[in-house]
């Protein structure tokens, strides 16, 4: 094992695609630091897993190395981190991010009923990727798009009014 | 272009009141939900007839937040500036857009909706005689670009601020804000002026004013509306509020759900920098004061103030117990004050026109607006703001002109996972802190959600409790294992599995976990079920010992069976997801009850009543 503090490790392996991401991280995480105070430093990391998350997708193992060695904090910290916030995953996820809304206003509009369409045409539950890595499936609580109700959300694509029968069109529009 | 003192800034908003404007204003609503409905190609629209016809200098289009006609969405609206009348348009499709500019404010575009009643009234800070809304919160929301300062200071911007730092003491601001009566909006009710002395008797180096903008309960979103629709009136009031405790730094802590919030108070902030209404020397007055934002990640306990710090800080935001309180021991252990986006967005207004004035609002215990979030099977989902003291009846049947297509109502949630619900015999309750929790409910953040007869309460209830059990922390074991329990007794009643037993055990489990969870989340987790058994044990007595759900909403209790009166149209089968329904044209269709999943689509469909819930 090397020095830890400079956030190098393991460069070796990463494709370019993946070196420039975490070049730009690196960027981002001296860009919050500056400035700050030492014991202070870990007030950033909410901040920087967003960034992170952004860039790569989810947050991997190489990712959550690579900010543990920037911010000297323990791996053990930064994953209890990831898992405490719905927000964060540590797995790959598909490419179209399905979300159901299912906020006290949407569930009383059927949201439970959208739900359970898009787990049966999917074969998913809450929270899994089909296996081709196209669709996720989650939940999530409350976009403030009440009037809407029920609300679906692809990625950042908001769908207003949705009911059951109109999933399958919603799937439809995610060609690729 | 900085403004560095109160005559400096009286000079920019009296030369910005003295532009020439164009004659007519044509406010879009640029809102999370407006764009979600399709605001945009509206916009684009508009920018494009507006070029086409060479009419800049006859149309003044400003991007403003949520109007809260949210059910009507997208909405535009017309002001002539001589005559001061005003027309909005709701559910404006782009192809609508050349005939409304060529109305103007002299006619009404023909194939259009207007808004049955032609009011919105974001100038009135006191309710006029017999007018149902009075804006204190919203009075910038839905009016003004919240991307351009130059609006926000042409309307009083700013000048609260300005009064503070030059010409009042910390202590005056505070004795102002306990003289207002203030009470925090974020759901607890507590005096603000008082939570500010606290922290300001507190000796400390570093003190923090922190804004709670994770506004968790799902269906509430004021908060938002705030943030998007007016940023500089909370940034405006975090200054005012740090220069009266001591504090030089604010955070804004957001939830990640509200990216468009977000952008806003970025852009915001930026432009209160570069005019030196932010950072070092205020107003000449000595007083140093910056804004941070910082970002939440899905976990609803990160409302609770001292979860909130906890995850500022870049932990699990996991509460600890109080005291010691944030006001002694906060933000990296400094003195904090914590309030919520609607209690800033009162303060301004407060400074400007005096604790009198505010009290003189709403009721003796709760002076002031407050504002509610309508959702739900209301006809009119929108944001509504009322003197404290408004009676549901008002809220929910003239503001939000009632119950969705013609259904009977049955019940308001209000107070979310925390709160209860609200019935029919309370319709007429002036609603106040007190009075919500007199009658098992409570304030809470202010989102009302309606429910009619097709609602099943103890669905409900199980609704909340589910929410609660994903967004326990687990720190604690009341909470954690309490609230499981819970739901799996609610999940047997509703499941036809429950008896009377299964009811009483849930009262019993409630109290116990009401006096030993460790923070808000686990305590008010019970409050849900007890507030349905309290208004409506009945529903839960037909669950357990008919096996009945009344409102024919939990799967396992009911069934759907074709009758005589199908002529074997077929639409059912065709749309029925599972193919579980057979028939011959002509013939009566039937349904396979081993495959159907109760999605009822089939009992949606069918034009001759043929489908029955049983
Ligand atoms: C589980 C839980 C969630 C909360 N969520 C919020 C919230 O989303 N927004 C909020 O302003 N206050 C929330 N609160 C209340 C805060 O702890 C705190 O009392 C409030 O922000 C204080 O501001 P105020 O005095 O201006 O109301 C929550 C409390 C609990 C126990
Ligand atoms: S009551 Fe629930 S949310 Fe609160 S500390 Fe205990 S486990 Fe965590
Ligand atoms: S839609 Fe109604 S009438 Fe038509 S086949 Fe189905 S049950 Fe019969
Ligand atoms: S309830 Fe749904 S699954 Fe069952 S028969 Fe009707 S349409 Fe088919
Ligand atoms: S509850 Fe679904 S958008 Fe608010």
């Amino acid at each position: 094992m090397g020095c830890n503090c400079c956030g190098q490790t393991e460069s070796a392996v990463r494709s370019p695609e993946d070196s420039a991401k975490f070049d730009e991280l690196d960027r981002y995480i001296a860009s919050l630091l500056e400035g700050q105070e030492p014991d202070r430093k870990r007030g950033c990391l909410i901040q920087i897993l967003h960034r992170a998350q952004h860039l790569f997708g989810y947050l991997s193992e190489d990712v959550q190395k690579f900010v543990s060695a920037r911010l000297q904090l323990p791996r053990s910290e930064i994953y209890g981190v990831i898992s405490f916030y719905s927000y964060f995953t540590d797995q790959p996820v598909g490419r179209y991010k399905i979300n159901v809304c299912t906020g006290t206003a949407c569930f009383v509009k059927g949201a439970p009923k959208v739900l359970d369409e898009f787990k049966r045409r999917l074969n998913l539950t809450e929270g899994q990727s089909t296996p081709d890595g196209k669709f996720f499936l989650g939940a999530l609580r409350c976009v403030g798009a009440c009037s809407l109700a029920p609300v679906v959300m692809v990625n950042d694509k908001v769908y207003g009014n949705v009911t059951a029968e109109k999933v399958a069109d919603i799937l439809a529009e995610c060609a690729d | 272009m900085k403004i560095d003192s109160p005559a400096a800034l009286a000079e920019t908003a009296a030369a910005l009141k003295a532009k020439p404007l164009p004659p007519v204003k044509l406010l879009v609503s640029m809102g999370t939900c407006g764009i979600a409905a399709g605001t945009a190609p509206v916009l684009k629209a508009v920018y494009q007839e507006i070029s086409d016809r060479s009419l800049e200098n006859a149309i003044e289009v400003s991007e403003v937040g949520c109007m809260g006609l949210c059910y009507a969405e997208p909405v535009l609206m017309l002001v002539d500036r001589a005559t001061g009348r005003r027309l909005i348009y709701g559910d404006v499709t782009p192809q609508q857009v050349p005939a409304i500019l060529a109305a103007g404010t002299d006619g009404i575009a023909p194939g259009t909706r207007t808004l049955e009643r032609n009011w919105y009234y974001p100038e009135f800070e006191t309710a006029a005689p017999g007018e149902l809304q009075a804006r204190i919160v919203l009075r910038n929301t839905g009016r003004l670009n919240p991307e351009k300062i130059e609006e926000y200071i042409a309307n009083d911007g700013y000048a609260a601020l300005a009064k503070v730092l030059t010409t009042m003491t910390s202590q005056q601001v505070i004795d102002l804000i306990v003289a207002s009566g203030l009470r925090g909006r974020g759901g607890g009710g507590f005096p603000t002026g008082k939570k500010w002395q606290f922290a300001a008797d507190q000796k400390s180096e570093e003190k923090f004013i922190i804004c709670n903008a994770d506004e968790g309960d799902p269906g509430a979103f004021m908060d938002r509306a705030v943030l998007e629709g007016d940023p500089h009136t909370v940034l405006e009031a975090m200054a005012i509020g740090g220069y009266a405790i001591g504090a030089h730094t604010g955070v804004i802590y957001i939830r990640a759900e509200y990216p468009l919030a977000v952008k806003r108070l970025e852009i915001a902030i930026g432009q209160a920098r570069e005019r030196g209404l932010l950072g070092r020397n205020i107003f000449g007055s000595g007083f140093d004061f910056d804004i941070q934002i910082k970002f939440g990640a899905g976990a609803f306990v990160c409302g609770e103030e001292t979860a909130l710090i906890h995850s500022i800080e870049g932990k699990r935001g996991e509460p600890t117990v109080k005291p010691p309180f944030p006001a002694v021991e906060g933000l990296w252990k400094k003195p904090s004050v914590v309030n919520n986006v609607e209690t800033y967005a009162c303060i301004g207004a407060i400074v400007r026109k005096g604790a009198e004035w505010f009290r003189s609002i709403g009721t003796a215990g709760s002076p002031g607006t407050k504002v509610f979030a309508l959702a739900g099977k209301i006809s009119k989902v929108g944001l509504a703001e009322v003197p404290m003291g408004t009676t549901l009846r008002t809220i929910v049947y003239e503001i939000g002109d009632g119950i969705k297509n013609g259904r009977k109502f049955k019940a308001v949630q209000t107070g979310g996972p925390s709160g209860g619900c609200i019935t029919a015999a309370n319709l007429d309750l002036p609603i106040d802190y007190e009075a919500l929790k007199q009658i098992g409910s409570m304030m809470g953040s202010g989102g009302m959600i309606v429910m009619d007869e097709d609602d099943c309460m103890v669905n409900i209830a199980k609704f909340f409790l589910e929410f609660t059990l994903d967004e326990s922390c687990g720190k604690c074991t009341p909470c954690r294992i309490g609230n499981r329990r819970m739901y799996e007794m609610l999940d047997d009643i509703t499941s036809g599995r429950g008896t009377t037993e299964t009811i009483d055990k849930l009262k019993m489990l409630s109290s116990t976990i009401k006096d030993t969870a460790l923070c808000g989340l686990g305590q008010t987790a019970p409050n849900p079920v007890l507030s349905t058994l309290a208004n409506f044990e009945d529903e839960y007595l037909a669950h357990v010992r008919e096996s009945r759900c009344p409102a024919g909403v939990c799967a396992k209790l009911i069934h759907y069976e074709i009758s005589d009166n199908c002529v074997g149209c077929g639409l059912c089968r065709s749309h029925c997801p599972v193919n579980c329904i057979s028939g011959e044209r002509r013939a009566r269709h039937e349904i396979d009850q081993s495959k159907c999943i109760k999605c009822g689509v089939c009992f949606q469909t069918c034009k001759f009543h043929a489908v029955e819930k049983r």
